[in-house]
């Protein structure tokens, strides 16, 4: 059976790594056009090497080429403005749509935890490098217990930021506290992103802290319990992202009675959560295009690709 | 002839960082009433971390910044209510509803070599009318000429002034004399300069004095020095200096050092001050908001405060890295067990 064709518009960073997996990884895509607005972009020059269909026009310059007809789900690498305005030009051809913005026009999808829940639907949301790193996290404390808040922090190098990371800090922030909520299944969710320059360059790492309602469960129950769910939910995520690991023993303290954790609560009036989790992640890149630091760049990549494969693989059946 | 100067007031944003980001709303306006009376130009209140700093990686605060603001609003009369914000933590719609709250003035924070994501955070501050300065924090970990470069770039977004923000007590006075020329020399002749210091060597008041006589023009300073690490520029020893120094300002020395000793330094639940901890972080040069959650992890995990601290410059973490702490002990830990199996 033939394989579905895709395009990615913004050949950038991030575009450019998803090509590069499209290419080496990928079962049932292939590659039909790369995008830009740049015409001396490195993403563009690689992609015409390779022999694909490209443009420097953008989305229009996208419909205009004679390969758009065959092209069957468009990856958006590009920022959370921009989407907006392509979105709406590929609206009226029916193209299903995988947004790596923080645009946040569709539903938010995490693979590990809801890819089957938005298969049909016309575009999806890849949250965040952060979000897709720090949620799956969130989700495997939450099926154990009550999650009252979530907060991830995730710090990247410098260098592994390119110009839309940078433009789109507070939308990084907005969309991955809102899908640590809706996704994550926390009553409050808040993130944070810090960028490092360091040299040699730091490798992604992301914190995840949940403050919990153990209920009646020993101290030791309750760090068993939460230690199996994500052990498990790890190994769900990297499945699809090799370089992503647990980095040390998963924290489970109680909360100090003079903390004011009150105040981090949705409403000052909701029970008082009894134990805070903390939980220590890195996320090695597979150095596909950036070098293997930039596994902020590798989660984003993989998880978009693992939702494409999923929609064709379901056309196929 | 005498050199103007314009004195901010950290206590109720830095200070936050000493107490553990927690003070009452009745605390903030004593603080405020003693600082305007006593001649301030500017009072910042925050979270130690900027606006919704509060979070379980810094502390969470006893009340909501805008609990806070609030509070400082309904007394301040003089000076200019000024706050802080940190792209990546706060959001520009937290900077929406400090204005509404009656904030006028921002800083907005960035590592020393990442100014470009403060571009939609000052354009947007400049929008609202507000008057904003870029802090390039941690300035010691950039070469002089690379930070002149960033503080040039937050003044083509909008900033009205850029700081020398001296996050981890770091700099000696030539860097601090060093750095005011650099930024003097690539910024406009209308674009004002600050000085952030903290006192982990035991040079803030010598740092900010030089500073001064290289052009800065904005001074940050807090009574008692309250601050983080081994706290801020003392406002009240920097402005006998200021007196000595024929500086022009406004504030009351004598005011100043009874608001000091009478309201401030009896919050303090750790004193402030250069000792073995705060003193470590000035010259391993870390973010000395570190300081408390490091002595946290080291009673948790019994591994020495400084070691967590001189790990912390190792690995050259940035502002806002507070979680590496933890991994720091558990990652020491994990090497003792190898080692004694």
């Amino acid at each position: 059976m033939a394989k579905t064709q895709v395009a990615i518009i913004g050949s950038g960073n991030i575009g450019t790594d998803l090509m590069i997996k499209v290419m080496r990884t990928s079962q049932h895509l292939e590659m039909g056009a790369m995008v830009g607005i740049d015409p001396d972009s490195d993403g563009l020059a690689r992609a015409a090497k390779f022999g694909f269909a490209t443009t420097s026009d953008g989305v229009e310059g996208l419909i205009g080429l004679p390969e758009f007809d065959d092209i069957e789900i468009v990856f958006d690498a590009t920022s959370a403005k921009a989407h907006v305005a392509n979105a709406a030009a590929l609206e009226p051809y029916g193209k299903r749509l995988i947004d790596l913005t923080p645009a946040a026009i569709g539903p938010y999808v995490i693979p590990a935890v809801n890819i089957d829940e938005h298969i049909d639907a016309p575009n999806v949301n890849m949250v965040t490098c952060g979000g897709q790193a720090t949620i799956p996290i969130v989700a495997a404390i939450a099926r154990v217990v009550p999650v009252a808040y979530g907060e991830i922090v995730a710090s990247i190098s410098s260098k592994s930021a390119g110009p839309g990371t940078r433009a789109n800090i507070d939308e990084f922030t907005e969309t991955t506290s809102g899908a640590i909520v809706t996704v994550g299944g926390a009553r409050r969710g808040k993130a944070i992103i810090i960028l490092n320059p360091a040299e040699p360059p730091l490798i992604m790492r992301d914190t995840v802290f949940a403050l919990v309602d153990g209920g009646s469960r020993t101290l030791e129950e309750l760090a068993a319990e939460i230690t199996e769910s994500v052990e498990k939910m790890v190994g769900d995520v990297a499945a699809y992202v090799p370089g992503y690991r647990l980095k040390q023993k998963v924290q489970v303290h109680p909360i100090p009675a003079d903390q004011p954790v009150e105040t981090l609560l949705a409403s000052p009036d909701e029970a008082r959560p009894t134990h805070q989790v903390s939980v220590f992640l890195e996320v090695e890149g597979a150095a596909h295009y950036l070098p293997a630091y930039a596994g902020n760049l590798d989660i984003m990549t993989s998880a978009a690709l693992q939702m494409a494969e999923r929609i064709a693989a379901a056309k196929e059946n | 002839m005498s050199t103007p100067i314009y004195v901010q007031e950290v206590s109720l944003r830095d200070g936050m960082h000493a107490v553990r980001h927690r003070i009452t709303p009745e605390d903030v306006k004593r603080i405020v009433i003693a600082a305007d009376e006593a001649g301030v130009d500017a009072i910042e209140v925050a979270h130690g971390d900027g606006l919704t700093g509060g979070s379980v990686n810094y502390g969470p605060g006893s009340n909501s910044d805008w609990e806070w603001i609030e509070a400082a609003a309904s007394v301040i009369k003089n000076a200019r209510l000024t706050t802080l914000l940190l792209p990546g933590v706060g959001t520009i719609e937290d900077l929406r509803r400090a204005y509404d709250l009656g904030v006028r003035s921002v800083r907005v924070a960035t590592h020393c070599t990442e100014a470009d994501v403060s571009a939609q955070h000052i354009a947007a501050a400049r929008e609202m009318g507000m008057d904003v300065s870029g802090f390039l924090m941690l300035n010691h970990m950039a070469p002089t000429e690379v930070v002149a470069q960033q503080a040039k770039l937050m003044e083509s977004y909008g900033a009205h002034c850029v700081y020398i923000t001296d996050s981890g007590g770091r700099l000696t006075m030539n860097d601090v004399r060093d750095r005011a020329r650099a930024y003097r020399d690539v910024l406009n002749d209308e674009t004002e300069i600050g000085i952030h210091a903290h006192e982990n060597l035991s040079l803030s008041v010598a740092n900010s004095v030089v500073a001064v006589e290289n052009g800065v023009y904005r001074v940050d300073a807090s009574l008692a020095g309250h601050g983080a690490g081994a706290g801020n520029c003392p406002i009240e020893a920097f402005i006998a200096v200021a007196n000595l120094s024929d500086f022009k300002h406004n504030c009351d020395l004598f005011k100043l050092q009874d608001a000091a000793d009478d309201i401030v330094r009896p919050l303090q639940d750790r004193p402030v001050r250069v000792d073995r901890e705060t003193l470590t972080m000035g010259y391993a040069g870390v973010y000395s908001s570190f300081l408390r959650h490091a002595e946290n992890a080291s009673a948790r995990y019994g591994v020495d405060t400084r070691d967590i601290l001189m790990e912390c410059g190792r690995r050259g973490l940035v502002g806002g890295q507070e979680d590496m702490i933890v991994d720091i002990c558990l990652t020491k830990l994990a090497e003792r067990e190898a080692a004694d199996a």
